[in-house]
């Protein structure tokens, strides 16, 4: 018990440390923002890992929320004029509620009918935001006014890298606490065995729409804030391809770790800048890496790499 | 035939005969079928509660089936299911949890992505708060009751003798340790009905007396329990009552005694006399 918290508080302290002096570590803007979206997908690959990693189900629309999210604040904030906060949590309760709609009949089924529903949605969201240009803007994307609390506006890199950091502590502090719970039990339950999960109580279909709800809203969020630190949203932030880039990032960093999906995430952020070749082909680098890591190593990089650890220091 | 006549009371008479408690079970014309093929067919029988009752056949004879209609798994194509006086037909097995019913499976059913620790925790779930909210923000409450389940846990793990693999990944243990901590999961529950398909198939000698006992612990304890079982001697030796089943029908029913002498069980066990 001692151990486990101990564990949790270390990761967490680890996590805030390096979020605190980075800065320190980065020259100009460029690389600010480059930390930023790093931060961003983290957010959205902890959430997405709670669904895949610990219960076990896929989503391959999580960038359909992350639309839905920023295109919430987008729109409400800048064509009808709502204070960003509660444009925010209006495009997290929508999310909330679709997410619901589409688990409830689905989950009930056992098997990869929810990765077809989210596909499905993903492609829908993402053609309604191509399609209705008089409310999204298009193709083109639209511009979203800054995001102003308290009469305070959040603005400039420096200002958005400590919202962003701050935001990934308390989701990654949300996650562990979840999943170092009875609930969170179950949902690893449901991974494990499902028949089993069941017969010792678990209502194996309702954590699993529990937090298929819980995933897309951490997306939700995230769109949001990304929509006011951007600035301008496309609707290439919400497509099939964005969606399994988040896949790729959360198996990649290690399934069932929170903080692996905080790696695959900042990992998979920067390497397009680091390689050019990423840019033109980048599907192909993405299912390239997705392939390599199910074959050499299925548990991601960060257990693959924890596993390796205790075994040189006994060597 | 007179060796069946035990069969041709009703459960309920065998019951009172024997002054025992009232059948915590009923299954009344109970039949499934597969595709055309009949898996169980009109069956019924009762178990008393407190009893070690085991139910025994050849391969194929519907034991498992059985297990899985009883516990939801499966959903009856006739009849029903009684659980406490209650028709719990079809009901899924996370409700019949809830009333009181689990087990464990013939194929473990381990969660391999845990520790055996937290499979065990996992079967303290219907008494624990499983709620999102104070998860996610670690309420006090459910941290205190979280440690008693863990307490709760690692004592079970010791009574059913894994005391030593507590902090093991599940996914390390031996098969006859996983053997039981499926025991110790679906005790965990605090199940009032433990139905428990073959705990010692692929088990050693010593490690089948071992089971043996936790499962008279278990029973003494006050559990009803359900056994399918193909090792004879350990039938035998601990139940207090034995259904014999034969192409999904009911073959005979009766004391150890009684159904070990029954000429139809051992036709069926040994292929019938020419």
């Amino acid at each position: 018990m001692n151990a486990l918290l101990h564990g949790r508080l270390t990761g967490l302290l680890a996590l805030g440390a390096v979020i605190a002096v980075l800065p320190a570590f980065l020259p100009n803007n460029f690389y600010l923002d480059i930390a930023i979206l790093a931060g961003f997908n983290a957010v959205v690959c902890v959430g997405l890992n709670l669904l895949i990693g610990y219960a076990g189900q896929i989503s391959l629309g999580h960038a359909g929320f992350f639309g839905i999210g920023a295109y919430a604040s987008g729109v409400l904030v800048g064509t009808y004029g709502w204070p960003p906060i509660v444009a925010l949590l209006a495009g997290a309760v929508f999310v909330g509620l679709l997410a619901f709609l589409v688990a409830k009949p689905i989950l009930r089924l056992k098997g990869h009918y929810l990765a077809m529903a989210t596909l499905g949605i993903g492609i829908i969201v993402s053609i309604v935001l191509r399609t209705e240009s008089g409310l999204t803007g298009g193709p083109d994307g639209m511009m979203v006014e800054p995001f102003k609390i308290f009469g305070v506006e959040l603005y400039g890199e420096k200002v958005w890298y400590w919202v962003v950091g701050v935001l990934l502590v308390g989701v990654v502090w949300l996650s562990l606490n979840l999943i170092d719970s009875p609930m969170g039990r179950a949902l690893r339950a449901v991974h494990g065995s499902e028949v089993a999960a069941e017969v010792v109580g678990v209502d194996t279909a309702r954590f699993k729409v529990m937090v298929f709800v819980l995933s897309a809203v951490f997306a939700s969020v995230a769109g949001s804030l990304f929509a006011h630190y951007a600035g301008l949203i496309t609707p290439a932030k919400a497509d099939f391809f964005k969606s399994i880039e988040l896949v790729t990032m959360v198996v990649f960093g290690g399934m069932a770790s929170t903080f692996g999906a905080v790696v695959g995430a900042v990992v998979l952020t920067l390497l397009p800048q680091a390689l050019t070749i990423f840019q033109d082909y980048q599907q192909i680098v993405l299912g390239g890496i997705l392939m390599a890591t199910m074959v050499f190593m299925p548990k991601g990089l960060l257990p693959t790499l924890a596993a390796l650890l205790p075994a040189r220091r006994r060597a | 035939m007179k060796m069946l006549a035990t069969t041709d009371l009703s459960p309920d008479i065998t019951a009172q005969a024997r002054r025992v408690g009232p059948p915590i079970l009923k299954v009344e014309h109970l039949s499934r079928e597969f595709g055309g093929v009949l898996a169980i067919g009109d069956l019924s029988f009762a178990i008393a509660a407190g009893d070690i009752h085991s139910i025994i056949g050849p391969n194929g004879a519907g034991k498992t089936t059985l297990f899985n209609l009883v516990t939801g798994v499966y959903k009856p194509s006739g009849g029903r299911v009684l659980f406490d006086g209650a028709d719990v037909s079809g009901m899924a097995p996370y409700r019949l949890a809830a009333r009181g019913m689990s087990r464990t499976f013939q194929n473990l059913q381990i969660f391999f992505n845990m520790t055996a620790l937290e499979n065990v925790m996992v079967g303290r779930h219907l008494h624990l708060n499983t709620r999102l909210l104070p998860a996610l923000f670690r309420v006090p409450s459910l941290v205190r009751k979280d440690r008693e389940a863990k307490d709760r846990a690692a004592q079970l793990m010791a009574d059913v003798g894994l005391g030593k693999y507590v902090d093991a990944d599940a996914a390390s243990m031996p098969y006859g340790a996983l053997k039981r901590l499926e025991i110790a999961r679906a005790l965990a529950s605090e199940p009032k009905l433990l139905l428990l398909d073959e705990p010692a198939a692929g088990l050693n000698a010593t490690e089948s007396r071992e089971i043996d006992e936790v499962i008279k612990t278990v029973a003494a304890s006050g559990v009803t329990i359900v056994l399918v079982e193909h090792d004879m001697k350990m039938v035998m030796g601990i139940s207090h009552r034995i259904t014999a089943l034969n192409q999904g029908r009911m073959l005979a029913e009766g004391t150890p005694q009684e159904v070990a002498a029954n000429p139809d069980v051992i036709a069926a066990y040994l292929g019938a006399a020419p």
